[in-house]
C-alpha cells in the first residue's frame, strides 16, 4: 500500500514538471492535497500514541478511587497501586500502557461526502507506523497460517467504523482493546433457566452478574462493562462497545438503564473479587447500557468487557486535518 | 515482601505461600500459547528450562536498527488460562519451578504445583509499564520464527513484583475467590 502511495506521488511530481503557465495551478493543488494528507497522518498517528500511552481523566480518576477503597497492605492495594504507578509511568515514557495493544478499533463519524476508501487507507498508513514506532504492538496474526505480518493490517484488522452526521467536523475514535477483556466478553440469550434470568430487565440483570461472576479476574479488572440489550448477534456485540465510548461519569437517559447501571456496579462489587481476581472491594469501575429492538424470537444480551487500561481517544479534526480538540 | 534470587530452586518455591508478595531477580524466559503447544508436542526448547520460572508474557520489543540490540518498552503478563491443558506437563517435562502470569490457572495446573515443586505467581496485568522497568537486559531471544509476542525471550530483571496465587501446598487463591464470589452471587441473583 505504501509502495502505491509512493508511486502516485512519483506521477504526482512527474507532472509538476510539465511547463510553467500550466502547472500554476496543479502544483499549488497537489501540494494542499498531499500537506493535508500528511497533516491528517500526523494526526491519526498521533492520536495513536495517545490512546496506548494515556487514560483519559474519566478513567484515572474512577482508578483512583478504587485505589482509595481497598484496605492497605492488601494484595488488593498492591494491585491498585501498581496500576497507579504505571499509568503514570506510561504517560512519562510515552509508551504503551499494557503490551497487550488489542484490537485496534476506529469510528469515523464525518459529514456527507467523505471519501471512506481513501480515509481508510490513511488510517491503516497510521497504524503501520504507530506498529514501527512501538505505540502498537505486532498483534495482527493470520488466523489460518497463524503468521504475523508484524505490520497490524489484514482480513478485519484495523477494524473502521463509518458514521454519517449532519454535521461539518469530522471526530475519529479510537479504542485499544486487549485480548484478556475480549475473550471475557459474553452473549447471553434469554431465558437463561440456569441463571433463572427471564426476557425482562431482572433477567438481563442476572445475566450481567453471571458474566462478572465468569470473568473473575482474567480480564484485568477492576473492568468496565458495555452492554447491549437485543440486536441480533452481530449488533449487539458492536453497540456492547459503542457504549464504552461513553463518559463514565454520563448518565443514562433511559431512567430504567441508568438504574440498571447503578445496580450492576454496586452488586458486582458486592461479589468480592476485586483487582486482579485477588479479593478486594472493586470488581467493577463502570456499567454503561443500551438497547436495541429486537425480533420477537430473541432476547440477546451482549456485554463486552474492558479491562482497567480502558484505552479510548478521539479527535475532532479541524480544517486542515490537524488536531482541533481531544474528546476525553 | 520477600526476595527470591536467581538460581531457583524448588526447594525456595516450597516455602512459599499463598499471599506472599515476591520481588524476583535473576532470569525469567517469556513463553505463552505458541511455546507451550511446541513444548507439549514434545519439540527440544532451544534452552534448558530446569530450574527456570516461564513467564506468560508478549512483550513489546523494539529493535535498535544500528546496534541490532533488544529494549522491551512494554511487558505485562498474559492471561494464562489458555495453557491450562499444557502447563502441568511442561512443569514435569521440563523441570520448570514457577509460572508467572495472570488470571490464574485451573486444578490440572494447581495439582502440577504440588507434584513438581513449582509456584504461579502473578503479576499485574496491564502494568507493561513499571514491569517492562524491572527488566534489565534482552540476554537472548529464541523461537523468533513463531514471531514476535510468541518468541521465547530470556530477560534478566531485577525486583520484578508479583503475587504468590498458587502454592506448591495445593493452595488457589483463585479457587478461594471464585468459590467465595460463587456464594455471595447466588444470594444475590
Amino acid at each position: 500500500m505504501a509502495l502505491k502511495q509512493n508511486k502516485k506521488k512519483d506521477k504526482k511530481l512527474l507532472v509538476k514538471k510539465k511547463p510553467i503557465k500550466k502547472t500554476v495551478v496543479k502544483k499549488s493543488l497537489t501540494k494542499s492535497k498531499l500537506n493535508t494528507d500528511k497533516l491528517l497522518d500526523d494526526s491519526l498517528l498521533e492520536l495513536i500514541r495517545v490512546t496506548s500511552a494515556e487514560l483519559p481523566n474519566d478513567v484515572q480518576k474512577v482508578i483512583l478511587e478504587a485505589l482509595e477503597r481497598e484496605e492497605k497492605n492488601t494484595t488488593a492495594a498492591y494491585a491498585m497501586n501498581i496500576i497507579k504507578a504505571n499509568i503514570d509511568l506510561a504517560k512519562k515514557k510515552s509508551q504503551p500502557l499494557c503490551q497487550d495493544t488489542g484490537t485496534v478499533i476506529f469510528y469515523v463519524t464525518h459529514p456527507v461526502g467523505l471519501n471512506q476508501t481513501k480515509f481508510s487507507k490513511l488510517i491503516k498508513k497510521a497504524v503501520v507506523a504507530a506498529t514501527k514506532k512501538g505505540y502498537l504492538r505486532q498483534n495482527s496474526v493470520d488466523s489460518l497460517t497463524g503468521e504475523n505480518s508484524g505490520l497490524n493490517v489484514g482480513p478485519g484488522h484495523p477494524a473502521i467504523h463509518f458514521h454519517e452526521h449532519a454535521k461539518k467536523s469530522i471526530e475519529v475514535k479510537l479504542m485499544l482493546k486487549g485480548g484478556g477483556c475480549e475473550n471475557v466478553g459474553a452473549q447471553y440469550s434469554l431465558p437463561n433457566t440456569a441463571l433463572g434470568a427471564g426476557r425482562d430487565l431482572d433477567g438481563v440483570r442476572k445475566v450481567i452478574l453471571d458474566a462478572v461472576f465468569k470473568a473473575q479476574g482474567k480480564g484485568c479488572g477492576p473492568g468496565v462493562l458495555g452492554v447491549c440489550i437485543g440486536g441480533d448477534r452481530g449488533a449487539g456485540y458492536i453497540e456492547s462497545k459503542e457504549q464504552l465510548f461513553r463518559k463514565l461519569d454520563d448518565k443514562n437517559k433511559i431512567k430504567s438503564l441508568s438504574d440498571l447501571e447503578v445496580e450492576i456496579v454496586e452488586t458486582s462489587n458486592k461479589l468480592g473479587i476485586g483487582p486482579m481476581g485477588f479479593g478486594g472491594k472493586t470488581t467493577l469501575l463502570g456499567c454503561k447500557i443500551s438497547a436495541l429492538n429486537r425480533l420477537p424470537a430473541s432476547f440477546f444480551v451482549s456485554i463486552s468487557y474492558m479491562c482497567w487500561a480502558y484505552r479510548r481517544q478521539g479527535i475532532e479534526l479541524g480544517s486542515s486535518s490537524t488536531i482541533k480538540k481531544w474528546l476525553y | 515482601m520477600k526476595k527470591l534470587n536467581y538460581p531457583f530452586s524448588q526447594e525456595q518455591m516450597k516455602e512459599l505461600k499463598v499471599g506472599d508478595m515476591v520481588l524476583l531477580t535473576g532470569k525469567l524466559f517469556t513463553g505463552r500459547d505458541a511455546v507451550h503447544k511446541r513444548l507439549h508436542d514434545g519439540i527440544k526448547p532451544p534452552v534448558d528450562l530446569k530450574n527456570q520460572i516461564i513467564y506468560h508474557c508478549g512483550p513489546v520489543i523494539l529493535q535498535d536498527p544500528k546496534t541490532k540490540e533488544y529494549r522491551v518498552t512494554a511487558a505485562g503478563p498474559t492471561t494464562s488460562i489458555r495453557e491450562e491443558p499444557y502447563q502441568a506437563d511442561v512443569m514435569k517435562d521440563y523441570g520448570i519451578v514457577g509460572v508467572i502470569g495472570k488470571g490464574g490457572m485451573g486444578a490440572k495446573t494447581l495439582a502440577g504445583c504440588k507434584a513438581y515443586g513449582c509456584v504461579y505467581f502473578h503479576a499485574i496485568g496491564g502494568a507493561a509499564q513499571v514491569l517492562a522497568e524491572k527488566i534489565d537486559k534482552v540476554n537472548a531471544v529464541h523461537w523468533l520464527d513463531l514471531g514476535s509476542p510468541e518468541a521465547i525471550w530470556e530477560l534478566s530483571v531485577t525486583d520484578f513484583p508479583v503475587v504468590v496465587t498458587m502454592d506448591a501446598h495445593g493452595h488457589s487463591l483463585h479457587a478461594e475467590v471464585e468459590a467465595s464470589s460463587n456464594e455471595a452471587l447466588k444470594k444475590l441473583l
